[in-house]
């Protein structure tokens, strides 16, 4: 399967399942389309009629058939999807391995954002925040539960973690007392709106956090809009300067700026231009997870715009890159030659399996998404997992599972989507949010396009 | 005339062999939170040596 496209000027072949990528000028581009379809002379003549007054001979055309045969006998073209029987395998190869865990150390909020899908952190329940006691048996259950893998991950997550901030502290203090003795290597992130950050907070959290992800809309009007405290008061100024402040003492270690987007800023381009301003460099925009029914929801009509803003945020990047400014988009980050390999690229998410989410009672579900539904509930950090059979259902869950999946050549970039956003848009974890599909398939083609970019500048150099 | 530019990307088929450790990030832990892609994600297997 091949997927071809135009962007930015460039002309881009991907063969899903070799992984492979291809720049091609225009003829190729056609070549290609046609190769296949009938017979090579055909093709050639066809081709060159369109092409001859642009300078391109019928030799070349002839040796770009047989560049194209080459690589197809090579696997890098019209490679073969030989990978469903092993789709399978490295969640069954697993088995009951859990190597990361996001606990939700405090089920409130300082902020009341009208968009959490958290429901201003409590979850659809009571507030609550975990004890230190709960933390640690969820710790260890990941320590017992994790078998032979090294690196752990865990995500202190809310609701906002920095109003249980000395629970937090404990917890990495406790973790790093054991890692050495189990062989393990912690590695922690922090998700905050800020609200709470001091000197201390950023002492710890870029001494002892792997990533810190800062929550910020962008533009201050479009932040304060949801984004607000109790008493309905924005919180952009006074949590700008404390992210400033964070960020400089990070010292280049990894943090986002996480922003959200929504139907009031479908331009969100202007908010990374915010971000820019404000001296950030590694960026995240989301779009909005929500009910459809919500005013805020993203509709067709903001589709089409949101497309145009990614395009456009591709065309920023390399500008900035050339003027020697770069930054950072989380979703355009891939890497060709070192990404993942090819399980982890048909196995799906991880989440109810590898992964998991921990409530302030201690009580387990398949991810933080899914907290709050009881439908979802796995067990808890004492017994395990007894709910083997919706255990189950998002370990067979995979990219091979949805039928929506089967033709799709960003297949092996999403590795099948989202299961919560699957289950919200569906009812079904193994269905498709096919809203998000359209705009993760965008962000590929916008991040592949970077690659090339950045490949054809150094062949010219 | 070249008319074709192949970049250099992680065979796939060859990871097949000695891939599957399990090293690597979950999805979406540690980042965005709400939505899934591994094409961001680095490879950790040490063990890894398949042509790329």
């Amino acid at each position: 399967m091949i997927h071809r496209y135009k962007l930015n000027g460039f002309n881009i072949v991907i063969d899903t399942c070799s992984g492979s990528v291809h720049a091609v000028d225009e003829a190729a581009y056609d070549i290609i389309a046609l190769y296949g379809s009938e017979r090579k002379e055909n093709i050639a003549a066809k081709v060159f009629e369109k092409y001859k007054d642009s300078g391109v001979s019928l030799n070349d055309i002839n040796e770009c058939i047989d560049d194209i045969e080459t690589l197809k006998n090579e696997g890098k073209l019209f490679a073969e999807d030989t990978f469903a029987p092993l789709a399978d395998t490295f969640k069954q190869k697993s088995g009951n391995v859990v190597k990361a865990l996001c606990l939700h150390v405090a089920h409130t909020c300082n902020l009341n954002c009208s968009y959490c899908f958290a429901s201003q952190g409590k979850y659809h329940g009571d507030r609550a925040l975990m004890s230190f006691e709960v933390g640690k048996r969820a710790l260890d259950f990941l320590i017992e539960n994790s078998g032979t893998r090294r690196n752990l991950e865990v995500d202190f997550f809310g609701g906002e973690p920095l109003m249980n901030w000395d629970v937090v502290k404990r917890l990495v203090e406790y973790a790093r007392s054991v890692e050495q003795k189990h062989g393990k290597n912690f590695r922690f992130t922090l998700t905050t709106n800020g609200v709470l950050i001091d000197d201390d907070v950023i002492d710890f959290a870029n001494r002892e956090m792997s990533n810190v992800v800062l929550s910020l809309d962008g533009r201050k009007e479009v932040h304060d809009a949801l984004r607000v405290d109790y008493a309905g008061n924005g919180s952009w100024e006074k949590i700008v300067p404390k992210f400033q402040k964070l960020v400089k003492a990070r010292g280049g270690k990894n943090y986002y700026m996480r922003g959200t987007f929504t139907h009031a800023n479908p331009d969100f381009l202007k908010d990374i231009e915010t971000m820019l301003d404000l001296g950030f460099t590694e960026l995240s925009m989301e779009p909005v997870v929500c009910d459809p029914k919500d005013s805020y929801a993203l509709t067709e009509e903001d589709k089409p715009v949101v497309m145009e803003q990614y395009e456009k945020l591709a065309e920023k990047m390399l500008e900035r890159r050339k003027a020697g400014k770069p930054f950072t988009f989380y979703h355009y980050m891939i890497d060709l030659t070192g990404g993942p390999c090819i399980y982890k690229r048909i196995s799906g998410c991880g989440s109810g399996t590898e992964y998991m989410a921990v409530t302030p009672w201690g009580d387990l579900y398949p991810c933080h998404q899914f907290v709050g539904d009881e439908d979802f509930k796995l067990g808890d950090i004492w017994n395990g997992v007894t709910n083997k059979e919706k255990q189950e259902e998002f370990r067979s869950c995979n990219v091979y599972k949805r039928p929506e999946c089967a033709d799709c050549w960003a297949k092996l970039y999403c590795s099948g989507g989202c299961a919560a956003n699957a289950y919200h848009a569906t009812g079904s974890v193994k269905g498709i949010y096919e809203y998000g599909c359209d705009l993760f398939k965008k962000r590929m083609e916008c991040a592949i396009m970077l690659k090339v970019a950045e490949s054809l500048e150094e062949d010219a150099e | 005339m070249k008319m074709i530019k192949t970049l250099k990307t992680r065979n796939l088929c060859e990871s097949a062999k000695n891939g599957g450790c399990g090293e690597c990030q979950t999805s979406c832990q540690s980042a965005c939170k709400t939505s899934c892609g591994i094409a961001n994600q680095q490879c950790e297997n040490a063990s890894s040596k398949e042509s790329k």
